[in-house]
């Protein structure tokens, strides 16, 4: 890890008294700050506040919303939730994991650029299907749609 | 109410009256989640912009969702002397054309409702806006649309009517004047009871009754005690929750501050779903004003009340809207459920007496607290008291938000307020109570929705999601996406819902692959019954409820699949081949474009074909194809 990325573990630690109490808005806190959850600043944060690294792991594998791993640069989380389900967003999630060429139906494309989650509901039901790219929902979307948006973050890119 | 506290508050409301009521023009942007996600930032940047390029008087704000969140982004607008209007589907473009019309005094066409006097809830008398020139005769009332002819808005009462991030305007509606009134004139017992009275159940799912709770925490002896606002609104396809904290925060938080008085808390928390970032956002401006404005903390409006509140983000887990999941997760633990009882109002957070209560039911205790037990219990069926907010999606016309009285039936809700079907496709059946709950076909049609009717039709009322489903939606293949989603949402901690579910979810997708016989329907039906009986908490006891639905009301289509193999609704893919239908093909190629797999061929104008053999049944010619030509 950066001695940068140290830093700003302390600043994040500075703010949590030992104990588990807080334990899962700590690892919110440091998933923001990194986009997962490096295992040296669990390993830091668990010195510190004297909570056993296994605590960690079990907290972070039992909520969907935490990464062990790091994350492409573009998250496209597209919903899967029944208002979604029913108007096909089983083939807006297939279509943009051939797009990243992904082995499975979830995960992140070889040039790191983005990552693929399933998600469900995103509380915007009235447009599903619905797409997100990184914190921008996209509503009613179709197949071409979704192609045309990940046009413009891979143009982006150049 | 004591001198100083009537003063202060009256004050408050004075200041909201002046952007609620201004005296020049105001227009209204519908600013939550759903109308963000349709483009209402940009459409409130043009007006902002068009405003001070205009050098005009106006007030230009935020509010939240109306709830004809179809015709998102929604803008109003109060033109002095004028009727409210409200518009939809504004572009920027349209939101300029309506500054400069309005900067003229005029109106443009294609209102889609008017107001002449808005709502006043609490107080019980609507308030006139300044006149009601002529201009727009054509346009319809909002209480004569089809949408909201039906509706009656309690716990949505102020979306989209007043600015969530002000406290003022809230106020300037009646806000705070219930806790006011509850912490001078009444006592702990006296407003638990007037709750219960009320004949308030829960809207978080299970429909206990509100009152009874709060009294069963109140009589618990113990140092300290919390209440806990549940925001996780986990049921995949319902956003009636989000809405009302991004469109009327301080309701929920003075729901809270009541509920807290009611059984003798201390601290509050209200525990949201991490995906909900902008409810999060205006609860914490919301909690920042109530601060600064001694509406919580010590010596809440000078009695001897003290009560704070914390705001505990979830972290993606379903199964964490489980009231005893949800506490270990606030502990900061894996949220999995306990055995109950102990229920949490005797121990709960920390092992204390703890309510915790969903976002709705809170939002519906200050007026039952203004307008008295009488009141609320008037509207209503029997056992279920008040109205009810649904999110109406799926295949259905008007989406939205919609609140109704208890009672109204599903046809009502459907196709007066929903507008029906759309595509000129048949309703086949509406989902409603999440993954715990059922499938209701259209021979039940004109069920009431009450809580007692619903669980008798084998669904539950549930917290309020409503899918409704047409002719092209398989059912087998809803209760495999329900067993899929539970499987992989189940704690894991007991035996009967880790493994029965898997095992259920199994069978489900043999029956939707064309893999399945005959006893497996029997073996469904013998799983479910044990899961039923030894499940550990009810995300696993309710579990087999899609199947159990489907199959009592769709039986047939699951004797497709497995004795035809075949998917009627054209919805499995292994049972289903792509075809275009040569009659209606007009050959404009779009879906030759659209194949990924280059399985179309057709010259222009002339019928397409699709080459069953490289066809990935991706649906994208389907998507594309403008005249339906494309069948499965
Ligand atoms: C698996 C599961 C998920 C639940 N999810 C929620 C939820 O997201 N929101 C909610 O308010 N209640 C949810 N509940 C119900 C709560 O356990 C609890 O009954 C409710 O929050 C109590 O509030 P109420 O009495 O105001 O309804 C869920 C229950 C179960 C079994
Ligand atoms: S189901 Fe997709 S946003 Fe709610």
């Amino acid at each position: 890890m950066k001695s940068s990325s140290k830093a700003s573990i302390a600043a994040i630690l500075k703010q949590y008294d030992s104990g588990q109490d807080s334990l899962i808005s700590l690892m919110q806190d440091i998933q923001s700050a990194f986009g997962y959850l490096p295992k040296e600043a669990l390993q830091q944060a668990g010195r510190e506040l004297d909570i056993p690294l296994s605590k960690f792991f079990a907290v972070a594998s039992f909520y969907n919303s935490f990464n062990l791993e790091p994350q492409g640069k573009h998250t496209i989380s597209v919903c899967e939730g029944t208002a979604c389900h029913v108007k096909n967003a089983d083939n807006l999630a297939q279509m943009v994991a051939r797009e990243l060429e992904l082995n499975g139906d979830e995960g992140t494309s070889t040039d790191r650029q983005f990552t693929l989650k399933k998600v469900r509901c995103l509380g915007c039901c009235s447009m599903a299907p619905v797409v997100k790219v990184n914190d921008d929902i996209h509503g009613s979307m179709t197949q071409t749609k979704t192609a045309t948006i990940l046009n413009q973050y891979r143009k982006d890119k150049k | 109410m004591k001198g100083s506290t009537s003063k202060r508050l009256a004050k408050l409301q004075k200041e909201g009256l002046t952007t609620l009521f201004p005296e020049s023009t105001k227009i209204m942007v519908g600013s939550a989640s759903c109308g963000i996600a349709a483009g209402a930032d940009a459409v409130l940047q043009a007006i902002t912009a068009e405003v001070k390029k205009k050098k005009m008087d106006a007030v230009v704000q935020k509010v939240g969702c109306i709830g004809l969140c179809y015709l998102e982004p929604l803008v109003d607008i109060i033109i002095p002397g004028r009727p409210r209007l409200t518009y939809g589907n504004v572009t920027p473009e349209k939101a300029k054309e309506l500054v400069a019309a309005a900067k003229k005094g005029k109106v443009l066409e294609g209102a889609l409702g008017k107001i002449t006097a808005e709502p006043f809830l609490i107080e019980g008398t609507a308030r006139d806006y300044n006149g009601t020139a002529g201009g727009v005769d054509d346009v319809p009332l909002y209480a004569e649309l089809p949408f909201y002819r039906k509706q009656n808005r309690i716990a949505l009462r102020n979306c989209g009517f007043i600015d969530p991030e002000n406290i003022t305007e809230y106020i300037a509606k009646g806000g705070y004047q219930s806790l006011a009134s509850v912490l001078e004139k009444s006592s702990p017992g006296r407003i638990a009871s007037d709750v219960e009275r009320a004949g308030l159940r829960g809207r978080g799912g299970a429909g206990f009754p509100t009152g009874r709770k709060w009294k069963i925490c109140l009589s618990a002896r113990s140092d300290e005690k919390y209440l806990i606002c549940n925001a996780d609104e986990g049921d995949p396809g319902a956003y009636m929750d989000r809405s009302i904290l991004e469109g009327d925060p301080h309701a929920v938080i003075e729901g809270m501050l009541i509920g807290g008085y009611a059984i003798g808390a201390t601290r509050g928390f209200i525990y949201v779903r991490d995906e909900y970032p902008l409810a999060i956002e205006r609860l914490e401006k919301a909690l920042e004003q109530v601060r600064e404005h001694g509406l919580v903390g010590e010596k809440i409006l000078g009695s001897s009340f003290n009560f704070d509140i914390t705001i505990s983000r979830g972290a993606g887990a379903f199964v964490c809207g489980e009231e005893t999941a949800l506490i270990k997760s606030i502990e900061g633990d894996c949220g999995e459920p306990r055995q109950r009882p102990p229920f949490p109002a005797e121990s709960g957070l920390w092992g204390k007496p703890t309510i915790i209560n969903n976002v709705e039911t809170l939002a519906t205790v200050p007026v039952i607290a203004a307008k008295g037990a009488k009141w609320f219990s008037s509207i209503g069926t029997d056992g279920s008291k008040g109205s009810k907010v649904f999110s109406l999606v799926g295949n259905v016309n008007n989406i939205g938000l919609v609140e109704v009285p208890m009672g109204t039936t599903l046809r009502d809700i459907i196709f007066d307020i929903g507008g029906g079907i759309p595509n000129n496709r048949a309703f086949k059946a509406v989902q409603t109570g999440g993954p715990s709950g059922g499938c209701i076909p259209e021979s039940l049609i004109d069920l009431p929705v009450d809580y007692d009717a619903l669980t008798k039709s084998g669904s539950i009322m549930g917290s309020g999601g409503l899918i409704v489903m047409d002719e092209k939606t398989c059912m087998v293949d809803v209760a495999k996406y329900f067993l899929e989603f539970l499987e992989s949402e189940s704690c894991g901690k007991c035996t009967p819902c880790r493994v029965g579910v898997k095992r259920m979810r199994e069978i489900l997708t043999d029956i939707c692959e064309g893999k399945a016989e005959l006893e497996d329907l029997t073996r469904l039906e013998d799983m479910a019954g044990l899961i039923n009986d030894s499940a550990l908490c009810a995300l696993g006891r309710t579990a087999p409820n899609p199947v159990l639905s489907t199959l009592k009301y769709f039986k047939d289509e699951y004797l497709a699949h497995i004795l035809l193999k075949k998917c009627p609704a054209g919805v499995c893919k292994d049972l289903i081949t792509f075809s275009v239908d040569k009659k209606t093909c007009i050959g404009c190629g779009a879906c030759k474009k659209a194949c990924p797999a280059d399985a179309v061929t057709g010259e222009k104008k002339k019928a397409h074909k699709i080459n069953t053999k490289k066809c990935i049944k991706c649906g994208a010619c389907r998507e594309v194809c403008p005249v339906s030509a494309v069948l499965t």
